[in-house]
């Protein structure tokens, strides 16, 4: 009743006494206990997700009361699989569950912020200027000003401001920049639409509109692997992970799933109770591999050794000596083993050439692109033929793009010959490159001929032009390749498993230090499950393997695997790649939404990469020689020049997109071209052909070449994934860095040919850095303004995974705390101010805009043959085949906003639309106007759909994507019937009527419908596996022979001796030498390779900052050592350890233990550098990340463009970020020294703002 | 002055004692939340601030016990204690005298870290300010009178002075006793009253709550659950 009350009758609560008087019972007052019951009570729950960069995309329920969120637990209403299928729930793991505490934590983003020394320029510069734009002009004008703010990136200082301040700035940033320097100079970086695809799409609408420029994300995270374009001409598809529990032999292979993929391991695991067998492949002792019945260890990088020496093995078991019939059906059908390939000398030896075309017959076989359509012969006739499927057939508009087995020209059928070891008309002598015998000081080499030479069965062929060409199949070239005797009198070949052969059992045992006999028995158990059971053994792979320079040969050596044993496709079997793919499953739908394609067409993309390479000056640092990575076969005079030359011909070439794109404004292009009476078109081909204009990537360093503006949103690019941390800090932000190298310049060393040489590169190339995020990052710190986005529980958005076949919502629980605003309302507020501040600066303007020849587009049939450079003269510059293409935009400045909040007029008059498919949307955008409601006052967008909510895009995007709406699969599935002529309506038509909408999947998640956008189906009756339709559907994979390919003929490939798969050591980044004991600090110093996995106590940087997760862990940045390096250099564990070479220097605590292999150092990859992390005895500076001792080094056969399947298609294709070829030094420190002085110094510290 | 002797020692004690106690008395029922020390001891817990907040707490334990027998124990006890009137007055000067000093070198350091240390400075709050500022000025002044009293060491100035007092506390308000006193001990005693006065509005709440049956419980406490 009363507090005091209740203590005025203290005496009478006393009822009695325990324990001899030690203890009493009492009546007191309890109520104060009900504060603690309350905690757990709750008002409300509701569902969401987490948008975080893993492939969870797990159903939460997240309570709240009173307003606040309290906690979150895991959803468990997903809808039933079937009988014999385990469910998918429940989803989440220990980091899911402790996201709440972000949003009321120390750590929360809750005001605009901006860097008070800009800060105080602006508000300067706002009083001697009323146009904004003119006072960002005045500020970034003088230099002076400019470096004064950029000097103080990542020092602190951000001091509060409010919306309408940073919006203004923002916005006066924007239009100052196209307006002076071009609307491609204004960029932005966001990765993995499917986390919270509506926030992706806010900022890359707002860019698009305006005519920035979204960099990719997928490749430059490295988690793109380049071998499954080439492979199948697919970016990434792998199967749902209910699909592992079908499989039944799975191999783990540089994939930890229980710690990396925590909700799907349980399929794993119950796979295993249901009788599957389970390999692990993995360097140290990872968590997976205690489910495995039999663990390799090989080496790490060396894993396609181990490929290749398993390859050997089924070759010759299941393909040469005793021909499994299923495996040589599915490859007849499903793979270019029958396609015939011209050898060609090549000064070397008679190597491997090009496939054949239909055009090198007489009348190219009667067939339209006949460049495109490649030949194998015929067993049933013997003679050669042009089967339907390849690429030239996709284009023709003859409706034969599919897989039966039919000749082209009059649909006979046909049976394509695998070999002609039986029906040869001589056994050549074929040279294949051979890199196994290079050395690099930490691996161990097997020296053999750097030319291999081994004999093929081949045909002649007497061709169009006369010439008489020896043709084989890639069949009885890749087991030449392999190494597997055919009867053919080869002394190359192996004669046994233990000879030390390329590639051999033997032979990799010295490179791997896997036992020849463990890899003899996977290879059998493998194939021999997939021969008994039709393709049901399955690789899970990752980032293990696709973090190395080359990855493609870890992967294609693993994909072969797959493809001899006819698994790819089948349900329970193939390649399961999971890194960093978060399926976007209604890809379709959120296209237009994403990059206004409702308004305008094309939007401007860049692949990141290359990107980051050539603005952050990396390549003033390349160290690795063209020559070191060159086949023996080519010549290396043919070869010259630095690896970004090679980015700047793939970009002249049109092969890789470009950003900035021309080294003049777009927009004053277009005016001159007017102005000169001329078609903007014709007149970019003159000015560049006469040199007055030109490609900016051929003058990065040039100030009106600076990429000036960049938003970076659910992204922490600093803190986690920018390869060559200090490389981005010094040039492209021009702040305090730890290169420990020195730039090239020497007079000895070769410098790039194709690029302009400005000598010391420039520092501080950004004028603005704008970060969107809900926690003080990293990359936050970093930046000129920081703008607190909501939380995953406070915005409305939508989440999809490739591991589960569901589409979930995030929702809006509570309100944005304090001053955030979601992702979508902060660009719609950046759009509005720019709208009314464009006025006077940016009218309705023309931007010419450069594109690349497209995957998926007729463009993709650019270059059949040799490699031509209009710049050097070798073809004439013809736009869209020769150089990229040229397209003139219309851009409406002042209307940026009414466009943003409305669904555009293209959709209607262009159709919508995929992957080289489109169709008619009008109804959608009819019920879209009817659903959201349309704009009524007058304007530029009256009477259009009104998309003003993030719910009203979330709807936009379910509405006209095939996966969310029946009636739109339908008619995709009709509209890819025009190219396959096949019927394929059948897969979606009894889901005609379903259409899910927000409110929808807010109640429960909702599985998706089948599409032609993806390669696999949603059935009751099978699981997601990528390749399902191509295999039963017959819808050739989009390569350039329809098949999947095992050869890969483009000259560029073929001079890197990638044509067919091989080993390749890592290659020599050259960056201990030069500082190896010469810095010492007293302690001795080791020599590691440089691993960085994912974590186990966060997802990248997300958590790791996270009070619970550092609680978990050691509560600060740590490096895992084996014991035995460890006691070489005296370092216990828990010691303070520093890691540097000449890129930059990390400090951490040392983990010991027997985990790790010896040779390694381990570092889980982003942890943020802002928790725990003391200075550094090498830089001075504060600790660093784990990119603080990489530097990006890019691969020419990533940048082949033009080429059916190696063409560019935005995430899908181009160069790479890889990073695990590093190797640093490491050693104990000596004085772990916090920078921060004593107590009382931090008392008097003065900030400086 | 004799409206303005009355209106201070002989209503304003009244209302101040109503205050103190109602005060306290609602807000240890209405607030418990807010029934706290509100110590600054997390954000800086240096060695000085240790000791000085013990010499604080120490000289304001023996002065406060100090005024409460010295003013209100009856005169006629003195004998039976061997004090006399004169005796008694040295005693409280100089016991009172070497506690205050504890107290103000402790308070001096406390007010100072109050008023500076950045950290501290920021989670207090005005009426944190005030109470230490008051206490302080109330300290100084009250040292001040043993300057005043060792000119009548006869003690028939604490006599009036005890006197008013116990007439306060026996409901039959003599405030004449004071229309003399020197300004110093006015200032004193109008001060001590103001700290009963504010006192449910500040941290001092958390006197009433020290934790004396801590000394005599028992080591466990079984709370029977309640209907």
């Amino acid at each position: 009743m009363s507090h005091f009350l209740d203590r005025l009758t203290f005496f009478r609560h006393i009822t009695g006494e325990f324990a001899d008087g030690h203890g009493r019972t009492t009546r007191e007052d309890r109520a104060w206990e009900k504060a603690y019951r309350q905690r757990w009570q709750h008002d409300k729950v509701v569902r969401s997700t987490h948008g975080v960069n893993c492939t969870g995309a797990c159903s939460w329920k997240i309570y709240v009361k009173d307003g606040l969120v309290t906690w979150e637990t895991q959803q468990t209403d997903y809808p039933r699989t079937r009988p014999d299928l385990p469910n998918h729930e429940p989803r989440g793991c220990p980091r899911g569950a402790s996201y709440s505490w972000y949003i009321y934590s120390a750590a929360r983003l809750k005001y605009p912020m901006v860097r008070g020394v800009l800060l105080k320029l602006w508000r300067q510069a706002r009083t001697e200027h009323s146009d904004p734009v003119d006072a960002w002009a005045a500020i970034v004008g003088d230099d002076h000003k400019r470096r004064s703010y950029q000097q103080r990136r990542g020092l602190g200082g951000l001091v509060r401001s409010s919306w309408d301040e940073v919006n203004e700035m923002i916005a006066a940033a924007n239009v100052y920049t196209a307006r002076q320097w071009g609307p491609d100079r204004i960029l932005g970086f966001s990765p993995i639409p499917a986390m919270s695809m509506v926030s992706y799409a806010a900022g890359s609408r707002y860019l698009s509109l305006i005519g920035g420029v979204c960099l990719s994300f997928y490749d430059w995270y490295c988690d793109l692997p380049p071998a499954s374009p080439m492979t199948w001409g697919e970016q990434t598809d792998v199967p749902e992970s209910a699909d592992w529990y079908n499989a039944k032999f799975i191999m783990m292979w540089g994939s930890n799933v229980p710690q990396t993929r925590t909700p799907d391991a349980h399929f794993m695991t119950e796979a295993r109770y249901n009788g599957t067998q389970i390999v692990t492949v993995s360097p140290d002792y990872a968590e997976a591999t205690k489910f495995a019945d039999l663990w390799l260890s090989p080496k790490q990088g060396t894993d396609a050794a181990l490929g290749m020496a398993l390859g050997h093995v089924i070759l010759k078991e299941f393909h040469v000596d005793n021909p499994t019939p299923y495996f040589q059906d599915y490859c007849r059908r499903y793979t270019d083993w029958p396609m015939l390939v011209e050898l060609e000398e090549t000064g070397k030896g008679l190597a491997p050439g090009r496939f054949l075309r239909a055009s090198d017959l007489d009348d190219s076989a009667g067939q339209q692109h006949a460049d495109w359509k490649t030949l194998a012969f015929d067993e049933l006739s013997g003679n050669p033929v042009c089967p339907q499927g390849a690429i030239g057939f996709r284009w023709d508009e003859s409706g034969r793009w599919n897989l039966e087995e039919k000749e082209a020209s009059d649909g006979h059928d046909v049976r394509l010959q695998l070999s002609f070891i039986d029906t040869h008309d001589e056994a050549a002598t074929v040279s294949f490159p051979y890199f196994g015998g290079v050395e690099h000081e930490h691996f161990s080499a097997n020296t053999q001929e750097a030319i291999l030479q081994r004999r093929v069965p081949v045909r002649r062929l007497q061709l169009a032009d006369g010439r008489s060409a020896r043709v084989a199949t890639v069949f009885d070239l890749m087991a030449a390749h392999y190494g597997v005797d055919r009867g053919l009198d080869d002394p190359a070949t192996a004669k046994s498993y233990d000879d030390d052969t390329p590639y051999t059992p033997a032979w990799q045992e010295s490179i791997t230090s896997v036992p020849a006999e463990q890899v003899i028995r996977v290879a059998r158990a493998f194939a021999d499950n997939a021969a008994k059971t039709g393709g049901k053994s399955m690789v899970i792979l990752g980032a293990g393997l696709n973090h190395w320079y080359h990855m493609d040969m870890n992967y294609r050596g693993i994909i072969n695997l797959l493809m001899m044993c006819g698994c790819v496709g089948v349900s329970g079997g193939g390649w399961a790649h999971y890194v960093g793919q978060e399926k976007l499953r209604p890809q379709t739908g959120w296209l237009p939404v994403a990059f206004a394609l409702d308004w305008a067409r094309p939007p401007r993309h860049m692949n990141g990469t290359s990107f980051w390479y050539a603005h952050s000056d990396q390549w003033h640092y390349e160290k690795l020689d063209v020559s070191e990575i060159l086949s023996p076969l080519a010549n290396p005079a043919d070869w010259g020049g630095s690896l970004i030359d090679y980015n700047v011909r793939a970009e002249r070439m049109g092969w890789l997109p470009s950003a900035p794109q021309l080294n003049r404004n777009p927009l004053t292009i277009a005016r001159e071209a007017a102005a000169a009476g001329k078609d903007p078109k014709d007149y970019v081909v003159e000015q560049l052909r006469t040199g007055k204009l030109r490609l900016a990537c051929e003058d990065p360093d040039a100030p009106e070449n600076f990429p000036r503006n960049l938003f970076i949103w659910r992204s922490n690019l600093l803190g986690s994934s920018g390869k060559g941390h200090e490389y981005l800090l010094k040039h492209l932000l021009g702040t305090n860095d730890g290169i420990q190298g020195k730039e090239l310049g020497e007079p000895d060393q070769k410098r790039p040919e194709e690029v302009e040489w400005r000598g010391q590169a420039p520092e501080g190339k950004l004028d603005l850095l704008v970060t969107l995020d809900f926690r003080m990052s990293t990359t936050c710190l970093y930046s000129d303004i920081v703008l607190p986005t909501a939380t995953w529980y406070e915005k409305n958005d939508l989440n999809t995974s490739d591991m589960h076949p569901f589409i979930h919502p995030l929702s809006e629980a509570v309100n944005p705390a304090w001053e955030s605003r979601s992702d979508w309302d902060i660009f719609k507020g950046i759009a509005e101010k720019f709208s009314s501040l464009s006025a006077g600066h940016l009218g309705v303007e023309k931007d010419i805009v450069t594109v690349p020849l497209l995957h998926d587009t007729p463009g993709e049939l650019g270059q059949p043959f040799d490699v031509a450079e209009w710049k050097k003269g070798d073809c004439e510059p013809l736009p869209g085949k020769t150089m990229p293409n040229l397209v003139v935009v219309e851009r409406d400045y002042p209307n940026t906003h009414a466009r943003f909040t409305s669904i555009g007029p293209l959709l209607e008059q262009q159709g919508n639309g995929g992957k080289g498919i489109s169709w008619n949307t009008d109804h959608e955008v009819e019920y879209l106007g009817r659903l959201n409601g349309t704009h009524v006052p007058q304007g530029a967008n009256q009477g259009r759909p009104r998309m003003e909510t993030a719910i009203d895009a979330a709807e936009t995007i379910l509405s006209l994507a095939p996966e969310t709406n029946g009636q739109v699969a339908v008619k995709a599935w009709q509209a890819l019937s025009k190219f396959t002529g096949r019927e394929h309506a059948h897969l979606a038509i009894h889901k005609q009527d379903e259409h899910i909408s927000f409110r929808d999947i807010q109640a429960q998640p909702r599985k998706i419908i089948s599409s032609p956008t993806w390669s696999g189906i949603e059935s009751e009756k099978v699981c997601y596996n990528a390749g399902w339709t191509n295999v039963n559907e017959l819808i050739p994979w989009r390569t350039l022979t329809g098949r999947q390919q095992f050869y890969q003929d483009h000259k560029w490939m073929r001079a890197f001796g990638e044509g067919f798969v091989l080993y390749r050591p890592p290659v020599n980044t050259k960056t201990w030498h030069q500082i190896h004991n010469t810095r010492s600090n007293g302690n001795p110093e080791i020599v590691l390779n440089w691993i960085t996995p994912h974590q186990k106590w966060g997802i990248h940087s997300t958590y790791s900052d996270n009070l619970l997760m550092l609680t978990l862990s050691r509560g600060g940045p740590i490096v895992w050592i084996s014991e035995t390096d460890a006691r070489k250099v005296g370092i216990e564990d828990n010691d303070w350890i520093e890691v540097f070479n000449v890129n930059g220097a990390v400090v951490a605590r040392a983990v010991v233990s027997q985990r790790v292999r010896e040779g390694m150092a381990m570092m889980y990859h982003a942890q943020e550098r802002i928790v725990n992390t003391p200075g550094s005895e090498i830089t001075g500076a504060r600790g660093g990340i784990h990119n603080s001792v990489t530097r990006t080094v890019v691969k020419p056969t990533h940048m082949i463009g033009g080429y059916a399947q190696q063409s560019y298609g935005f995430n899908y294709y181009g160069t790479v970020g890889s990073n695990r070829d590093e190797f640093v030094i490491l050693r104990k420190m000596q004085n772990v020294d916090w920078l921060e002085g004593d107590d009382e110094s931090i008392l008097q510290q003065e900030y400086v703002r | 002055m004799d409206y303005l002797n009355n209106l201070f020692f002989g209503y304003f004690p009244y209302i101040a004692g109503t205050v103190f106690l109602f005060g306290s008395l609602v807000r240890f029922d209405m607030s418990q939340y807010t029934w706290k020390t509100n110590s600054s001891q997390l954000l800086d817990n240096s060695a000085t601030f240790r000791i000085s907040n013990n010499l604080f707490h120490i000289g304001m334990i023996f002065l406060f016990f100090g005024h409460f027998f010295g003013l209100l124990m009856p005169h006629s006890w003195y004998p039976y204690l061997g004090l006399t009137a004169g005796s008694k007055q040295i005693m409280a000067m100089v016991s009172g005298g070497a506690f205050g000093l504890l107290a103000l070198v402790g308070g001096s350091y406390l007010l100072y870290r109050r008023l500076y240390h950045p950290r501290v400075r920021a989670q207090s709050t005005r009426m944190d300010i005030f109470i230490l500022a008051l206490l302080y000025v109330q300290l100084i002044l009250g040292l001040a009178t043993i300057g005043v009293s060792k000119d009548h060491l006869d003690g028939a100035v604490m006599i009036q002075l005890s006197n008013w007092a116990q007439a306060i506390v026996t409901f039959s308000p003599a405030a004449a006793y004071m229309a003399d006193a020197h300004w110093i001990y006015k200032a004193h005693v109008f001060l001590g009253l103001v700290v009963f006065f504010v006192f449910p509005f500040t941290r001092l709440v958390h006197i009433w709550s020290a934790p004396l049956a801590y000394i005599t419980r028992q080591y466990q406490i079984v709370r029977q659950r309640q209907a």
